[in-house]
């Protein structure tokens, strides 16, 4: 009984936290898209807008009423799912949004998935070996992949593993020659290839997604290894550690079955967090290789001043950050014994 | 004391940085019986102990003569010493809230140790654990086998600790302050349970600890240590007729039921401590 | 305690300078940071000396020998109209240094002020104040400032702007969290039986306590800020055009990019060799003030 009641109530509050954030995240958009600008309205229909128009997105907004009711207005559009229609295609914004955002999904995980790979091993070593050699060497690495700007790495490499050895495919998700044969289900390339059973289309964009995911995962290996480093010096000095050694356990087994095993909890949270940080990269190393997803179709909207469909943008990252924060939370308390208990 | 289990001649340990050894010249040996280290905290006893399972990897040891039945602990590879280790030879540590690992089943993690030395399939292996929790007189041993370490009390907690150090029949354990963190009240019933363990096994026991009354009821001879020699070692039932000053100065700084109620002396150091032991 | 304040005042700055001096020296010992320090260094000293490392004038076209390959007049080539990259980089050092000087002052008071504030006083203001900097936190930095960038209209200032206002929150976080540990402090709670207002205790003895660690934070931000100023700079949100920033040459460098590679590759190399400064500078210092690294030494 009581454990329910203490559960209950941290639930609670954890969806009260959310709540807030979730409408902070709201009154944020809204100062950024409908207060910062001189003119708001000319800044979601452009400059050159007939009059009708304006006067349309004018009554609209609302912004002949005080300021509240056009928040009203706005938190209205937003429950509603109306984020407007986008200057460039036409098309409502959560279409478009919806429409490119598996492109950036798969691109995000194959890079989780390289920077995951790389930064916990190199954390778990570093930790090991701490102040010896592999710990410098692994942290120059690291700081490497940290201060690199992702989107003229992505030249770079372009440059050599295309342009020079032709080793990966080039911009896009696929090859040219591939663009509409596959149909579109899910839109993720790599599950409607599967499911047509046309391997050709999904080794392309096997070897498309290669380059941008590997440098945009080395770019978030930095923190992954970081924050695993830290992990493991905490637990690797702990006395369950001796047990485990005084048990006659290996190092290796000390290491990963032990020290390892109380760190992977924390190790999800900090990917989930890792996962959410990727977009940022994604909206740079996306316009370089022409990726056709959320990244590129922010930078479209910016570069012709849409900024109905930018702010909208903006709020669903909000949302994908959030969200990931409170995923990450609730992996934590699933998966950790002692919190499981309380 | 018949044929000695553990025999170290002049042990030095310094740990890697420092510019003073942690332990010097100590010397001892050991047969099936239960040899006590007091000393204060600092005094080098803890490290004694991980010294002789090698659990120091960032020190530098040295000694004249470091034998563990058939196995020279000085030059033994990491390898001899992983099948020695838990096998032969385990320790019990302090605090059942810090070495027991957190995230594993009490049980399975009593059950690893078996299972690191003994080919056994998980069900053996499980009714041997069962057995051992038995033995230290957990009550529903079913139920603890299942249970977190933060879900047992720490006495509790002690008991799964000797239960895992013990299971594989070691000839040596080494208790490091078996229950300076335990309730007062507990304290015996586990020391207790040790003894009798150690009794019916013939093990042999090192008894770290800070507390001289325990060591006195619960050892045959006891070391005291001061600053990382040993400055004296004499038979538990001797305690009384130390001859250390120091040892003196431990024993004057004890409360005692029916004693004088005047401050208690404090205990006054003196450098000349620092010279190779009395033996009485 | 008076007594002790009374010896120290007189001597407060060479103090400091004592302890700033052992920073440098520590950093020294350790190759990486004291790369990270060179690095600054050069940076610092490039931009004062521009005009004078510079072997042409960053603006000056010359469209006969334009996409010229490094050397032969041209240290590092010349770009799409015949500007020679080398001295547009020399130019370049002097706006990431702007960059970096305007967005500290903006964020360093601001944090510093929103921590103090929410650490002193706790109870609503912290609620509010800390609930404000977690939705700034909510956003990837670069996302947010995009998002500024936007309302604001594209320009080197508004880059600056929206940096600074997605850069403060980490800075508050901290000097909240160093406030709560001096707030209930011996001396803070005389200053405030003596009648000391609040404003005159924050002012006076919680911003100098917290100051030694907002800067460090600072620093270790700044690798974040020059990345984030060279992608704003990349999607043409940052400075115009015939600006030397070394992000938008990359950016204009693009499209020459499968030919003549020296037009990205200098302005990133600058752009990585700066960050990485800053971020080895980061974690020496990281080292340097930890009080367990400093006694294991």
């Amino acid at each position: 009984m009581w454990r329910m009641k203490g559960r209950t109530r941290s639930a609670m509050g954890q969806a009260t936290t959310v709540l807030v954030t979730l409408f902070g995240l709201l009154v944020l958009t809204f100062v950024i898209g409908r207060i910062m600008p001189v003119d708001p309205v000319a800044a979601i229909v452009g400059e050159d807008a007939t009059n009708d128009v304006y006067e349309n997105v004018y009554r609209k907004l609302g912004l002949d009423r005080p300021l509240y009711i056009q928040f009203l207005y706005y938190m209205r559009d937003i429950l509603t799912l109306d984020l407007g229609v986008s200057i460039r295609t036409g098309r409502p914004v959560v279409e478009d949004v919806l429409h490119v955002l598996p492109a950036t999904i798969e691109l995000a995980t194959f890079a989780i998935i390289v920077g995951a790979g790389l930064g916990v091993p190199m954390g778990v070593l570093a930790a090991v070996k701490k102040d010896r050699w592999p710990d410098h060497v692994i942290r120059i690495i690291s700081l490497l992949g940290h201060s690199m700007p992702i989107f003229w790495i992505g030249m770079i490499g372009l440059l050599i593993f295309y342009a020079g050895l032709g080793w990966v495919g080039g911009s896009g998700r696929m090859s040219q020659f591939y663009i509409g044969l596959v149909p579109e289900k899910t839109g993720f390339l790599f599950i409607d290839s599967a499911l047509a059973g046309d391997w050709d289309v999904f080794r392309s964009a096997l070897n498309h997604v290669i380059l941008p995911a590997s440098l945009l995962g080395y770019s978030s290996s930095a923190y992954i290894t970081r924050m695993t480093r830290s992990f493991m010096l905490d637990q690797i000095n702990q006395e369950y550690i001796t047990t485990a050694r005084v048990k006659g356990l290996s190092r290796p087994k000390t290491i990963w079955r032990h020290a390892f095993g109380n760190i992977r909890v924390q190790l999800v949270t900090i990917v989930a967090l890792a996962y959410g940080s990727l977009l940022e990269g994604a909206v740079l190393i996306e316009t370089v290789f022409a990726w056709p997803g959320f990244g590129s179709y922010l930078t479209a909207n910016l570069i012709i001043g849409d900024m109905n469909a930018v702010m909208s943008c903006v709020l669903v990252v909000g949302l994908i950050f959030i969200s990931l924060n409170l995923l990450s939370d609730v992996l934590y308390r699933v998966f950790d014994p002692r919190t499981r208990a309380e | 004391m018949t044929d000695p289990i553990l025999d170290i001649e002049n042990l030095s340990v310094r740990y890697r940085g420092a510019t003073e050894p942690a332990v010097r010249g100590v010397s001892f040996s050991l047969g099936r019986e239960r040899l006590g280290i007091v000393g204060e905290s600092g005094s080098g006893k803890s490290t004694v102990g991980r010294a002789i399972l090698r659990l120091l990897d960032s020190a530098e040891i040295t000694a004249d003569r470091m034998q563990f039945e058939d196995v020279d602990l000085l030059n033994a590879s990491e390898r001899q010493m992983l099948k020695v280790r838990g096998r032969r030879m385990s320790m019990i540590l302090q605090d059942p809230k810090f070495s027991l690992n957190p995230i594993q089943r009490c049980g399975d993690q009593v059950a690893e140790a078996f299972r690191t030395h003994v080919r056994a399939s998980k069900a053996e292996a499980r009714a041997k654990v069962i057995e051992m929790l038995n033995a230290v007189q957990i009550r529903d041993p079913e139920r603890v086998y299942q249970l977190y370490p933060h879900e047992v009390s720490g006495g509790m907690g002690q008991r799964i600790m000797i239960a895992m150090m013990l299971l594989t029949d070691p000839d040596l354990v080494i208790a490091d302050e078996p229950t300076s963190a335990l309730d007062v009240t507990v304290r015996l019933q586990v020391l207790n349970i040790l003894d009798r363990l150690v009794h019916e096994h013939g093990i042999g026991l090192i008894m770290i600890s800070h507390d001289l009354n325990l060591v006195r009821n619960f050892c045959d001879r006891v070391i005291i240590m001061y600053a990382g020699r040993v400055v004296e070692t004499l038979a538990a039932s001797d305690l009384d007729n130390a001859q250390h000053p120091y040892s003196r100065g431990l024993l004057a700084a004890q409360p005692r039921i029916g004693g004088s109620r005047g401050p208690l002396p404090v205990l006054e150091r003196d450098d000349s401590w620092m010279q190779p032991e009395v033996r009485s | 305690m008076t007594l002790a304040t009374d010896t120290t005042r007189p001597r407060r700055m060479p103090q400091s300078l004592i302890a700033a001096r052992n920073i440098v020296g520590f950093l020294l010992r350790s190759p990486t940071s004291a790369f990270g320090l060179f690095v600054l260094a050069v940076l610092i000293l490039t931009a004062i000396f521009a005009p004078l490392l510079a072997t042409h004038d960053p603006f000056l076209q010359d469209l006969q020998n334009p996409l010229q390959p490094p050397g032969d007049g041209h240290l590092f080539g010349t770009d799409e109209l015949g500007r020679d990259i080398y001295s547009r980089l020399v130019y370049g050092s002097r706006i990431s240094l702007m960059i970096i000087f305007l967005v500290s002052i903006v964020v360093g008071p601001i944090g510093l002020f929103v921590g103090a504030i929410s650490g002193y006083f706790g109870g609503w203001w912290d609620t509010i104040l800390m609930r404000v900097t977690d939705i700034f936190l909510s956003f990837p930095s670069l996302i947010l400032s995009l998002a500024f960038v936007a309302a604001l209209g594209p320009s080197l200032n508004n880059a600056i702007i929206a940096i600074s206002l997605t850069a403060w929150p980490p800075i508050a976080r901290l000097a909240r969290a160093e406030t709560l540990t001096f707030r209930s402090a011996d001396y803070i709670s005389a200053a405030r039986l003596q009648g000391a207002s609040s404003a005159r205790i924050i002012w006076k003895s919680i911003v100098p306590m917290c100051l030694p660690s907002v800067l460090i934070r600072l620093t270790l931000n700044m690798a974040t800020v020059i990345l984030t100023a060279a992608g704003l700079g990349f999607l043409g949100l940052g400075a115009k055009p015939p600006t030397p920033e070394w992000g938008a040459m990359i950016a204009t460098g693009r499209r020459y990019m499968i030919d003549h590679w020296w037009l990205v590759t200098f302005p990133g190399l600058a752009i990585l060799s700066v960050s990485l400064a800053f971020n080895l500078l980061g974690d020496g210092l990281r080292d340097a003030l930890d009080p367990k690294q400093m006694n294991k030494r």
